[in-house]
């Protein structure tokens, strides 16, 4: 037995055993067909192609409701719901959306699968609280899925009081319990992932060797472990209050709605952390790869993560400036706000210079992460229009918001999910996907997020107001604009559907490293083997070992 | 040079330590850390009730200090010594748990047990005596009665309603501790390999323990003892 350094050898698998031609490898996958092997799997890499299957499901019940909503508002009029249906229609969206798709995407999947990989660990720390956590989440999911759609739901994503606690019809109830529910599936994973980075590391691998992955996703899950009990307990305080008429937050029982906007945000600004991180996490892997250099100011990145995680815990009352919060309160929290953009922007130039005199290859997951640049920098700037007190009066509750999310959520988060997908797929199938297609795809993906989105942008700041469906005649064209963005967007996210589908069956195979990547998990087989590692690596090589100039030179040597 | 592990691990690990951990010690650590950052989110949940109760204190301050006299900080109080105890109980097993005295971890686990009982048989007489005067509502139907014309049924609801739910999300914490000792007493009595080499997953109950008595610790002067 002989050890094994990493980071010498070029995509060499780890401790392979010598292969025999004639029996095909185990792996993660084949290693067993039974439904019960993958219902009751401990395996982190099964865990998460079940969290694929599922997340997949509820973004595209969350994008049909989309649909609805985006037809409805090609005519200010209205043409296929009533008002009712309406409310119904945005509220599973967002509901579904956020607490069943962006909330859990990256880490849930790619999280998973990732991190025992990349620290070089048999698994994440507590395999059964692993499984328990996609249980929590399926049962979550359906429940949530089947209030809104067979019952219906109104209040919105946001659950505001007193509407939710007393004069909502519908089955609130039953919605909030299946968010309680997926909270408590993110903080078993959150625990989980903490004790894994902590405890788990191979030999060698010290935190300032550890991949901005990583780090991305310790601080999402220290701000999962600190924020989603809040809105858990807030939220059932809510469901205490409508069934059983205790008065926390209904002004008639002597309680304070405010409270509950407090407590929700509290909450509800970090998790736009939660969502986010973890797709900065995911850019800093693909740019580094695909620019063939270390990460610029790797430290900076690393901690800057940390950094809008503390930040991002005291910011919540820029939700809150036209509510009955001070307007001294709102001074601070205007400041405070304006702080988080610097460790935002941190990441962004330091993105920016590392692809500056790298060998930049623009694959798929490159051009989605080049597109996730541009779109979270409107995103983020659109940010400071609203964390400014004066310009946020003005702009609070119409479309520019909903413009200025969506720029973070799905130009940010969902464009990132993409690229991880395209630059994970070959690694958890094995298999690799039409390039062209897909490049031309992440194309089709941009040119449509941005056709629905920068209109919302312009009608938002001419006063549309959001959640409105009857609206003046005068913000038709925009809407048009819109919905006709959405069908391109639409389009562009079921193209990936069939041609991943497609590269399980027909497509090459893709080898333990097609890109070239550095990292340990390149250096495992594709798919990986059950137990990821034969041997425990022992990590020597320096994070991002990358060599732009040398890359360069032998592409010229080649030509 | 460090060490290269063998992926599969059989033979060279103690019985009790799974296939994702190098050692024992390395599993023990884990779940430390882990139990630790669970009571970090317990912190956060009961933080929020925390935070209602602290805005409307300082709201009805002189209100909450009239009612707060139907409590018993007699029986409170009792029950206060009561988890103090339990958690010395709980020290103790933890003790012999590292002595490997298996017989003494039982005795000690018995008493922690008595102590949780007591506990939720306290709370049970003061919430009876709370239903009887028609403040307890976490019932469907039963509607909240308030009788005293000084003070307005709305701060007497919202009083109680902070007191059923902060003690009873309490309570329910006891209701779980006294589960989980329940199956740790199996594990001791049939030795069980997972505690046999390994004292950590008491410990880890211990830690739960020790939150859901720290809880105590802040609710009890929260509604016995509030100063004019
Ligand atoms: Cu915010």
């Amino acid at each position: 037995m002989s050890d094994v350094i990493i980071g010498t050898g070029k995509g060499t698998a780890v401790g392979a055993p010598q292969p025999d031609p004639n029996t095909p490898r185990v792996n993660y996958l084949n290693v067993s067909h039974t439904l019960s092997s993958w219902l009751l799997t401990k395996d982190h890499k099964r865990i998460a192609m079940l969290y694929l299957f599922s997340i997949s499901i509820f973004f595209a019940v969350g994008g049909a409701a989309a649909g609805m909503v985006r037809a409805e508002l090609m005519f200010p009029r209205g043409s296929l719901l009533q008002s009712e249906g309406y409310n119904r229609m945005f509220t599973a969206h967002g509901v579904i959306m956020i607490f069943f798709f962006l909330l859990v995407a990256i880490p849930a999947v790619f999280g998973n699968f990732l991190i025992p990989l990349m620290i070089g660990a048999r698994d994440l720390a507590f395999p059964r609280l692993n499984l328990l956590s996609w249980y929590l989440y399926m049962i979550a999911g359906t429940l949530g899925v089947t209030a809104m759609l067979f019952g219906g739901v109104d209040v919105g994503w946001t659950f505001y009081t007193p509407l939710s606690s007393m004069y909502s019809n519908g089955q609130v109830t039953i919605a909030i319990l299946a968010a309680f529910l997926a909270g408590f599936s993110s903080i078993a994973t959150a625990v989980n992932f903490i004790a894994t980075i902590h405890k788990m590391r191979a030999p060698g691998m010290t935190w300032d060797k550890l991949p901005l992955y990583v780090w991305g996703h310790y601080a999402t899950s220290v701000i999962i472990i600190l924020g989603t009990p809040v809105v858990a307990m807030t939220l059932l305080l809510v469901v205490l209050e409508r069934t059983f008429g205790i008065g926390f937050f209904s002004p008639e029982l002597g309680g304070d709605p405010v409270l509950f906007q407090h407590m929700f945000w509290f909450y509800s600004h970090p998790a736009v952390y939660i969502m986010i991180l973890p797709g900065f996490s995911v850019i800093s892997e693909i740019i580094a790869c695909f620019s063939r250099k270390k990460i610029f100011g790797y430290h900076f990145v690393a901690y800057s993560s940390m950094a809008i995680a503390g930040l991002g815990f005291l910011v919540w009352g820029h939700h809150m400036y036209v509510s009955s919060q001070s307007m001294y309160q709102g001074t601070v929290f205007s400041l405070l706000s304006f702080l988080v953009a610097i460790p935002s922007a941190v990441k962004v130039f330091n993105w920016c210079a590392t692809m500056y005199k790298g060998s930049v290859w623009l694959a798929s997951p490159m051009i989605y992460a080049i597109s996730f640049l541009g779109l979270f920098v409107i995103g983020g700037l659109t940010g400071m229009y609203l964390a400014a007190m004066a310009t946020d009066v003005h702009l609070t509750a119409t479309y520019f918001i909903v413009a200025h999310f969506h720029y973070v959520m799905v130009g940010g988060t969902v464009t990132a999910f993409m690229g991880a997908l395209h630059f994970w797929w070959p690694k958890m199938t094995g298999k690799m996907y039409p390039e062209n297609i897909a490049r031309y795809n992440a194309l089709i993906v941009f040119i449509g997020f941005n056709l629905t989105f920068l209109p919302q942008f312009v009608a938002g700041y001419l006063g549309m107001p959001r959640r409105y469906h009857y609206y003046p005649a005068e913000y038709q064209p925009w809407m048009i604009l819109s919905t006709t963005g959405s069908t391109v967007l639409g389009f562009g996210m079921i193209v990936p559907v069939f041609y991943l589908l497609w590269s399980l069956k027909k497509g090459k195979d893709a080898g333990p490293n097609p890109w070239g990547a550095k990292g340990l998990e390149w250096e495992t087989e594709s798919p990986p083997d059950p137990h990821n590692f034969h041997h425990i690596p022992v990590v020597t090589a320096p994070v991002y070992d990358y060599d732009a100039e040398a890359e360069e030179r032998e592409l010229q040597g080649e030509n | 040079m460090a060490h290269v592990a063998d992926s599969h691990g059989h033979g060279h690990k103690p019985e009790g330590v799974f296939e994702q951990y190098e050692d024992l010690h390395q599993q023990q650590s884990t779940y430390v850390l882990g139990m630790w950052s669970f009571l970090v989110t317990e912190v956060m949940f009961f933080g929020v009730m925390f935070m209602s109760y602290l805005l409307y204190r300082w709201k009805y301050q002189d209100m909450f200090y009239q009612i707060h006299h139907d409590l018993s900080w007699q029986l409170g109080g009792l029950n206060t010594a009561n988890l103090l105890f339990s958690s010395f109980a709980v020290v103790m097993a933890v003790r012999c748990a590292q002595l490997k005295q298996n017989g003494s971890v039982l005795k000690w686990l018995g008493v922690v047990q008595l102590c949780a009982f007591g506990f939720l048989a306290i709370k049970a007489i003061e919430y009876k005596a709370k239903y009887d005067h028609g403040h307890l509502m976490l019932i469907p139907g039963n509607n909240f009665q308030w009788h005293d014309t000084a003070i307005p049924a709305g701060i007497g609801k919202l009083f109680y309603s902070l007191y059923f739910a902060m003690t009873g999300l309490h309570g329910v914490h006891v209701v779980i501790g006294i589960l989980i000792f329940g199956v740790m007493m199996l594990l001791y009595a049939k030795k069980s390999h997972l505690v046999q080499n390994d004292y950590i997953p008491l410990e880890l109950c211990g830690l739960y323990w020790h939150f859901v008595d720290l809880v105590w610790i802040f609710l009890y002067p929260l509604f016995y003892l509030i100063p004019k």
